[in-house]
């Protein structure tokens, strides 16, 4: 009998706000939190894409200078929504043995990496800063979070691309499931909005070009959508067993119901059109939660806004959700955020979670030419989710093959 | 043209703080880098490292390990200028 997990506490900085409230707020409000990025690299390097989804809230303005100092722009985003969701959940006192993290990023910290390069061939080794190896180490902001809570029970970092921290979530859900562990923060970050990687990702031709309107550019299920839009920030989640939970009073948002991963083994980043490693890790995971697709009432999908991925989760929706798939109410919050990488997972999870606990569907925005292959419900303003019982799931997937699926269920 | 005692410790002291976020009040001359200030080896190196571009000086890797104290620092710095 799998025990049930909750949880219990959230946190998030995001293009559209600094914390978890101001984040559903706006997007609630079918805000963009894409802009015009305001640096004078775009010009020296020719960046040829210019807006991205930034963080609302500067890391500067809640960090000290010294955790600056000594941080990756990722794991900055990383610790400042653990803290958020560490204390959402009441700070509890739990058995640091007994007490785990799983937390991702996709790419790492590839703004040390990039300025340690340029240190050493302006200045040489000797002033390439000693913190930089455990800066740029993908692992580093999930250390920095297990370090600043006193997690020994294992920190671990899933790395599979944009379905990173949807993996994450999956591996806490897993690892909640054994005798050895009670709490877990999970959730993931990123913080590669800089030359290097907006121009690697826009010579695959995987970014929207619309510089000159930032907020319409990305546009999940639009006949128009032209890719995606980079985003950065971090989530994360306190997961614990329901046992724990309820032993200390906490407050529940949800059940973590199940998660899984399938990969796809057909190409290094083109999804597999007929989208049956997607259909796997969802059906994977509602075995795991103990559920039918009926039981499903609302799906947070992976939708990008890239011409071939919205097309392949259709086809993977399709094949689990069958005749079923109309009446699903699904949105695509990239929409409003733009694609987080390796926070994508944790931020949509969060979203997934909040539309159960507050009964509202946030909204897709920019939906103004529906893709006439795609037959959605997609939601485009607020919309009421009511039932009990009811399951919610969330899809990421990331270059490399790789398939993440979460379900949350009405608690 | 040695510099200033004073004037290497309050240097000193702005780069400890910067780095560590230790008081600069805090940055005395009987005070240990480890035992009392709590700097570890990678701050030390920036320190040091900072302490090379400010005061003009060369501080050699193998000398980092004998500067247990911020007087032994000031003094060495001192001496080199």
């Amino acid at each position: 009998m799998a025990k049930k997990i909750v949880v219990t506490g959230l946190g998030a900085t995001t293009p559209l706000g600094g914390d978890v409230a101001t984040t559903w707020k706006n997007l609630l409000g079918g805000k963009s939190g894409i802009t015009t990025i305001d640096k004078d690299w775009i010009e020296k390097y020719e960046v040829p894409v210019t807006f991205a989804g930034q963080a609302a809230v500067a890391a500067s303005e809640i960090l000290t200078p010294q955790e600056i100092k000594r941080l990756d722009p990722s794991s900055q985003f990383a610790l400042i929504s653990a803290r958020e969701a560490w204390a959402d959940a009441g700070s509890p006192d739990v058995t640091p043995e007994r007490f785990a993290v799983e937390y991702s990023t996709g790419i790492g910290g590839v703004w040390t990496l990039l300025e340690a390069f340029q240190t050493l061939q302006e200045r040489g080794p000797r002033r390439v800063l000693p913190m930089t190896v455990p800066m740029l180490m993908p692992n580093g902001p999930a250390a920095a979070i297990g370090m600043d809570l006193a997690a020994r029970g294992g920190v671990r970092t899933a790395v599979s691309a944009c379905a990173s921290s949807t993996e994450a979530i999956a591996n806490a859900y897993n690892r909640l499931q054994t005798d050895e562990i009670d709490v877990v923060v999970a959730g993931g970050c990123e913080a590669a909005i800089h030359a290097l990687p907006l121009s690697a990702f826009a010579a695959m031709h995987a970014l929207s070009k619309r510089n000159d309107a930032p907020s319409k550019a990305s546009r999940p299920y639009d006949a128009n959508r032209d890719g995606f839009v980079m985003g950065e920030g971090g989530a994360s989640l306190v997961l614990e067993t329901e046992e724990h939970a309820l032993a200390r009073g906490a407050k529940i948002y949800a059940e973590l119901a199940g998660g899984s991963v399938t990969s796809d083994a057909y190409h290094i980043t083109a999804p597999d059109p007929q989208g049956s490693g997607a259909a796997r890790a969802m059906l994977a995971t509602l075995a795991q939660a103990g559920a039918t697709i009926s039981d499903v009432r609302h799906i947070n999908a992976h939708a990008t806004s890239t011409p071939v991925g919205d097309i392949a989760e259709y086809t993977a929706l399709k094949r689990v959700f069958g005749d079923l798939l109309p009446s699903i109410p699904v949105t695509a919050t990239k929409s409003s955020t733009g694609h987080l990488l390796g926070a994508a997972g944790a931020v949509e999870a969060i979203f997934t979670i909040l539309a159960l606990h507050g009964g509202v569907i946030p909204p897709t925005i920019n939906l103004d030419d529906p893709d006439p292959d795609i037959h959605l419900d997609v939601v485009t303003s607020p919309r009421e989710l009511t039932g009990d019982n009811i399951l919610a799931i969330s899809n990421s997937f990331g270059f490399g093959g790789h398939n993440a699926v979460v379900a949350f269920r009405k608690y | 043209m040695a510099l200033a005692q004073s004037e290497v410790l309050a240097g000193l002291a702005e780069i400890v703080n910067d780095e560590t976020g230790i008081a600069t009040e805090a940055v005395q001359l009987d005070k240990h880098f480890t035992n009392d200030l709590d700097i570890d080896s990678i701050s030390m190196m920036t320190i040091v490292v900072n302490c090379e571009d400010k005061f003009g000086v060369k501080i050699p890797d193998e000398e980092v390990k004998n500067l247990n104290t911020v007087g032994d620092a000031v003094n060495f710095i001192v001496s080199a200028s």
